[in-house]
């Protein structure tokens, strides 16, 4: 705003003054309110990565790398990869493949809010109050089981906590409120008319999904995988409460914490959140290369 | 330009024979909407909506913004459900067939091109999704790009191409499944004056060409009046009046039509006569005499006339007593705006400049005046 007003004012001619310059260039006044923000960030984010990143190679005995040797040779770290992974992944698809179908319903209903704040409110809850209701519903004396017991579908409860399930279970009600509402926004961003017009031209609600809703929602889709892969990978509370911590569902971030907080191994730690770090990235990327591939445009009409 | 003069005349003179090369739309003789209805909870958008549309006519469905076109064009389609009523094609009954089994060609107001495909690709969905075989789905491309005149701009994506030509290759799309039907919604409203009245011509001229059946929704009475063989006057979701441009502009049935026919001065006043095919109103200030439309019953009537027929009377001549208030170069002419003695505002033309605030005697030829009964509805 103060660029826009300083240009009515005349300027000698050849020297324009510094502040036009500036502006010129797209700094001006405004410019200013990203410091915050970029000072939060350095502070509470690039600061902290940069001195895990150092410790990591100050291990306490051996060379620079021997952490990450020790990570990769001993299964019991390098396991984890595959264990979290493991968990992670399935969680997220599931997730998608559960919001993709309610989303697409949902978009056409009047009464949107009032399921959308149902769908929502487990994200409000938090993973440790989700994990003990868990632990109850679905415990062996919870209704779940004795429920299904009464009815004869079982003999004898299902173990569905403090295992592998327990921890996807958690991680689906936990995770799915979010893959839900930025995959809705995602659709509801698609335009109907293009839907229309598709019908219009004698495509089949099959033929208009695969042509033109799937191509238009992947790459938010992709967007949408990566945050929710992110949380998911990141998982903590649910493998210790409701999960095997010690074995099945021994993810990469309790290998850091019993590294940190257990053994004392501020080193080894750091080294292990950067393996995380790592691993989670070429995931991202891996997605996100082939979201390059995609077509990334705008997914209204023109000039509608 | 052959073709576009071709286009121009009325469907009635022309053959299906005279029809361009490869394109036949499936043959039927009429499509007809029956009673239909559609409402919209309590509100009802469309009600007993009944019109025969007989092939090779360009229809317009013309009215205010809420008088049920888009609604009406939209059932059509099978984009909207009807509520009552039935829509014919000959004696096939299509309300009930989804938008995907009705095969009718749409061009949307926003044009719904998909944007993640080619021009190309977008034109060729409809005979992609009729599984029509590769080599003659890009033959029937190719025509179609031909016909809009984008030839050049097959692999671009709709984002890369003008406002006119994305226009073009929404109507290219429709029209590339040889649809029965052409149904348009407002397909200019989104493009400058002066695209629009290029895209006009080509819209006839395409529909010339093809010699296709087009239902075109407007609110634009120019744009009904140039494109149209038939116009359908809607209001409130209900037909005020079918005819030609000719008859809808020279003799509108009501005074609503008028109104938006251009009948820009709507004038009250009191009846004194009504004898041999001529009616003579009272304004206050003087009289106007015009042909009567409707049943006139009563002492009131409304006197409708049009800016351009309302003019300063010559000497002698008896006219009605007006105070000039404000007055606009034109062009051509003046358009003026004067308050009559008894309070009526005044649309009139001038060939002079007329100063604010001077005397002015108003006139208007018998043929150019309508008289309707008062608050017709």
């Amino acid at each position: 705003m103060t660029a826009i007003a300083s240009q009515d004012r005349p300027a000698e001619p050849g020297s324009l003054p510094l502040r036009m310059r500036l502006a010129a260039a797209g700094l001006d006044g405004v410019t200013l309110l990203v410091l915050p923000a970029a000072l939060g960030l350095v502070l509470l984010f690039v600061y902290p990565f940069l001195y895990g990143l150092v410790l990591s190679f100050e291990p306490k005995v051996g060379g620079a790398l021997a952490n990450y040797e020790r990570f990769f040779s001993d299964p019991y770290f390098s396991n984890t990869i595959g264990t979290t992974m493991w968990i992670a992944l399935p969680v997220t698809i599931l997730n998608l493949l559960l919001a993709i179908p309610i989303a697409f319903r949902v978009r056409l209903m009047r009464r949107q809010r009032l399921l959308t704040t149902i769908l929502v409110l487990p994200i409000t809850l938090g993973t440790v109050l989700v994990a003990e209701g868990m632990l109850f519903y679905f415990g062996p004396q919870g209704w779940f089981n004795r429920a299904l017991m009464t009815i004869g579908l079982i003999s004898s409860p299902v173990r569905l906590v403090h295992n592998y399930w327990g921890v996807v279970i958690s991680l689906v009600i936990t995770g799915f409120p979010f893959t839900f509402l930025l995959t809705l926004s995602y659709i509801t961003g698609i335009d109907p008319s293009l839907e229309q017009a598709a019908a219009t031209l004698g495509a089949k609600p099959a033929s208009r999904f695969r042509h033109i809703f799937w191509p238009l929602l992947l790459p938010g889709l992709a967007i949408t995988f990566c945050l929710s892969f992110v949380q998911a990978y990141s998982v903590f509370p649910s493998a210790v409460l409701v999960g095997e911590p010690a074995a099945a569902t021994r993810v990469i971030s309790i290998a850091a914490y019993q590294a940190a907080f257990e053994d004392y191994d501020y080193s080894m730690a750091s080294a292990v959140a950067m393996v995380m770090a790592a691993t989670q990235l070429v995931v991202v990327l891996l997605v996100f290369a082939g979201r390059s591939l995609v077509y990334r445009g705008p997914v209204a009409t023109g000039k509608g | 330009m052959n073709l576009a003069v071709k286009a121009a005349t009325p469907q009635s003179g022309r053959s299906p024979d005279s029809r361009a090369e490869a394109s036949r739309p499936p043959a039927f003789k009429e499509l007809r909407l029956d009673g239909v209805r559609r409402d919209f909870g309590a509100v009802n958008a469309l009600r007993d909506l009944t019109l025969t549309i007989r092939r090779g006519q360009f229809v317009a469905l013309l009215g205010p913004s809420g008088c049920g076109k888009s609604t009406a064009l939209n059932c059509i389609a099978g984009l909207l459900p009807v509520t009552g009523g039935s829509i014919r094609l000959d004696d096939k009954r299509i309300d009930t067939l989804r938008t995907e089994e009705r095969g009718f060609g749409m061009v949307f107001q926003n044009y719904a091109l998909f944007p993640h495909m080619t021009v190309r690709r977008n034109v060729g969905f409809g005979l992609k999704m009729r599984g029509v075989p590769t080599a003659q789905a890009e033959k029937r491309i190719d025509e179609a790009l031909r016909l809009v005149h984008l030839t050049d701009h097959g692999h671009k994506l709709p984002g890369q191409l003008s406002g006119g030509q994305q226009q073009r290759v929404a109507i290219a799309r429709a029209i590339v499944i040889e649809p029965p039907l052409v149904l348009m919604d407002e397909p200019l409203s989104n493009l400058d004056a002066k695209l629009r009245l290029e895209m006009r011509q080509e819209i006839r001229r395409i529909h010339g060409q093809l010699g296709s059946t087009t239902i075109y929704v407007t609110h634009d009475q120019e744009e009904a009046l140039s494109l149209a063989d038939r116009i359908v006057v809607l209001r409130d979701g209900v037909i005020r009046q079918v005819g030609t441009p000719a008859e809808l502009y020279g003799a509108p049935a009501h005074l609503d039509v008028a109104d938006f026919m251009g009948y820009r001065n709507r004038i009250n006043g009191r009846l004194v006569g009504n004898a041999g095919g001529l009616a003579q109103v009272d304004i206050g200030g003087g009289t106007l005499e015009g042909a009567p439309r409707g049943e006139l019953k009563g002492e009131t009537a409304v006197v409708a006339v049009r800016p351009d027929d309302l003019v300063p009377a010559r000497p002698g001549q008896a006219g009605i007593a007006a105070t000039v208030e404000a007055i606009e170069y034109r062009g051509r002419e003046f358009h003026g705006v004067a308050r009559s003695a008894a309070g009526a505002e005044l649309h009139f033309a001038s060939s002079a400049p007329l100063g604010v605030g001077s005397p002015v005697s108003l006139t208007a030829n018998k043929d150019q005046v309508l008289v309707f009964p008062p608050e017709d509805k």
